[in-house]
């Protein structure tokens, strides 16, 4: 995976999946559609204003709430490269790998990025490098099976091609 | 070394000696979906190459959310999950049946011992009957399907001893809205918390899955209770399978270990955005209410429906206040009906609504106008969730939420209340 570099978007604590995308858009799992009311309720103006690329960046509890895997699809539809947080609700951290949106559990990072300026994430190594003074921060490296996970792309290539190893059963 | 609830079923279900720490993966006992997260997980056990599901008897679909639908999207998901359990000939239980949490107990699918997963947070709900049960999303609910396993993280318990005895007017709600107080809202993020002591023991098997419902409300991976003689009895007259029970060895290790008193306890309030905002109800009493809920998989049980009765009998709601129920389940639906609740509560001023989630998502069934405040005896309170983000929730217990619909404003349930339980 190549490293990654965008804008920060700034969150407080405890985001929960109803300010990341509110249950009244879940009449469709259309990606498309989602990306389009992202944060909706946290920064009526996110979605218009983000960026292919950009990060949220957040503090802790990051995704708590609702198993809607509606809320990493819609970030990841938007065009939000990856989160940073303090710490993550377990369910989005678990959901967010299943479909392919990086995660970064990097709580100095977290507090020291400000809105607006330019990061540049190496999402394998897990460092985290503020363009305009070359400062460094690292995130909590992911377990080993956690890894293959996030180089597979998420749940469904994993299962997909462990599923062809086997001759197409479970 | 002994083991909590969580390392026991953990070990048993995937065959290891289980510790917590450890990554295992283990084979599910029971698969939930319901309709705001099965759509996605349909389409991605089809991305997966999935024909068929590992064991139709063992995976069950619930339309709850938005029941009956509202619009044709929505119409067009549920839709397709009629087609996917048609296919497969999984359990289905479709608009009308109720809550998927009040449903996977009641009909049995859920016993002591049991590994279970559901795509939906409150999945957390059955450790009240000693199964490790926890919400997942979408891909995880695919993956499960397909394969009849998933990964865990064998998660870090954190035991929470409740001593003393509750007060009259004082509930599991209550109880639970304390503790969620005390422990914030990611105190337990990653572990599974064990409900121990007596106020514990003491409640019903209804009053523990309030507890273990909210269990996630504090970041927990699982809310798990101790099996006893009335969860033999319940799972008895709900279950032909046969329980496991995994009750915690006495030299279990535990990562935090707490103990709290309770016999003070006075009802609690959680105020707007956030469900850790909990005070004493004191302290937000006379805040007026136009939308008072009484139902969602917390406390839409028959017990619920039973304790809000007592005290709007013979009384009417204030007329600035819209009360809107919606039982768990047709079961208990016909249960209240058979025993003179939802007479009570109808007469009194309730709308009743279908079976299921009710206004609790914000879908349907009752979203608040600009600036109305509600007071709810759902489990969440985010801004926006109940469809609107320029509205207030409040939550508390069904004995308080009927209290304040006479009133119109958040008002102490215990003037109301003669004894304690």
């Amino acid at each position: 995976m190549a490293v990654l570099t965008g804008r920060v978007h700034r969150f407080g604590d405890d985001v929960d999946t109803d300010l990341i995308i509110p249950a009244r858009y879940l009449n469709t799992s259309d990606p498309v559609e989602l990306a389009r009311h992202a944060m909706e309720d946290a920064d009526p103006a996110f979605a218009s204003r983000v960026k292919p690329g950009d990060f949220v960046v957040a503090g802790k509890n990051f995704g708590c709430g609702s198993s809607r895997e509606h809320a990493p699809l819609a970030l990841k539809a938007a065009g939000v490269a990856g989160v940073i947080a303090s710490s993550f609700a377990r369910i989005f951290y678990r959901n967010a790998l299943n479909i392919g949106l990086p995660i970064f559990e990097a709580p100095e990072a977290a507090r020291a990025l400000k809105e607006g300026e330019e990061v540049a994430v190496d999402p394998v190594a897990g460092r985290i490098r503020r363009l305009s003074t070359g400062e460094e921060f690292s995130a909590t490296p992911f377990p080993e099976f956690m890894q293959a996970l996030v180089a597979a792309g998420g749940l469904v290539p994993y299962v997909r091609r462990r599923l062809a190893e086997r001759g197409g059963r479970a | 070394m002994g083991k909590t609830i969580a390392e026991k079923i953990l070990s048993r279900a995937s065959g290891t000696d289980a510790h917590a720490g450890d990554l295992v993966v283990a084979d599910l006992d029971f698969i939930m979906g319901q309709d705001g997260t099965s759509p996605l997980a349909i389409k991605a056990f089809r991305a997966m190459n999935g024909s068929r599901v590992a064991d139709p008897a063992r995976v069950a679909m619930v339309i709850d959310h938005s029941a009956p639908s509202p619009n044709e999207g929505v119409s067009a998901l549920h839709a397709l999950m009629r087609e996917f359990a048609q296919e497969q000939g999984i359990h289905f239980f479709d608009v009308g049946e109720g809550v998927c949490h009040q449903l996977v107990p009641e009909r049995g699918h859920a016993v002591p011992g049991d590994l279970v997963i559901g795509a939906d947070s409150h999945t957390t709900t059955y450790g009240a009957l000693n199964a490790f049960s926890t919400g997942v999303g979408s891909t995880d609910l695919a993956a499960a399907m397909l394969t009849g396993k998933l990964w865990f993280r064998v998660p870090e318990t954190f035991r929470v001893t409740c001593r003393g005895k509750l007060p009259a007017g004082v509930y599991a709600k209550d109880l639970v809205l304390y503790l969620a107080g005390r422990l914030t809202a990611d105190g337990a993020t990653y572990m599974a918390l064990e409900f121990a002591g007596e106020a514990v023991s003491d409640l019903s098997v209804e009053g523990r899955f309030t507890l273990s419902n909210m269990a996630v409300e504090m970041g927990a991976k699982a809310g798990l209770v101790a099996c006893d003689d009335k969860t033999l009895a319940w799972i008895k007259e709900h279950s032909s399978r046969e329980p496991r029970p995994a009750n915690p060895d006495p030299d279990a290790v535990y990562a935090r270990d707490e103990e709290f008193d309770v016999n003070e306890l006075v009802p609690q309030v959680a105020k707007p955005h956030t469900v850790d905002n909990v005070v004493p109800v004191t302290e937000v009493a006379g805040t007026p209410v136009q939308q008072a809920v009484l139902g969602t998989c917390t406390n839409g049980r028959l017990e619920d429906l039973r304790l809000a009765a007592s005290i709007l009998r013979g009384r009417k709601v204030h007329p600035g206040v819209r009360l809107i129920v919606a039982p768990a389940s047709r079961r208990v639906y016909l249960d209240a009906l058979a025993d003179g609740t939802l007479a009570a509560l109808v007469e009194a001023g309730a709308a009743v609504v279908t079976p299921g989630c009710g206004p609790c998502v914000g879908t349907h069934n009752g979203v608040p106008s600009d600036g109305e405040n509600v007071i709810s005896t759902a489990n969440r309170n985010f801004k926006g969730r109940m469809g609107n983000n320029k509205a207030f929730i409040y939550l508390a217990s069904p004995a308080t939420v009927a209290a304040s619909a006479l009133a119109g404003c958040i008002a102490d349930p215990r003037p109301y209340v003669k004894e304690g339980r």
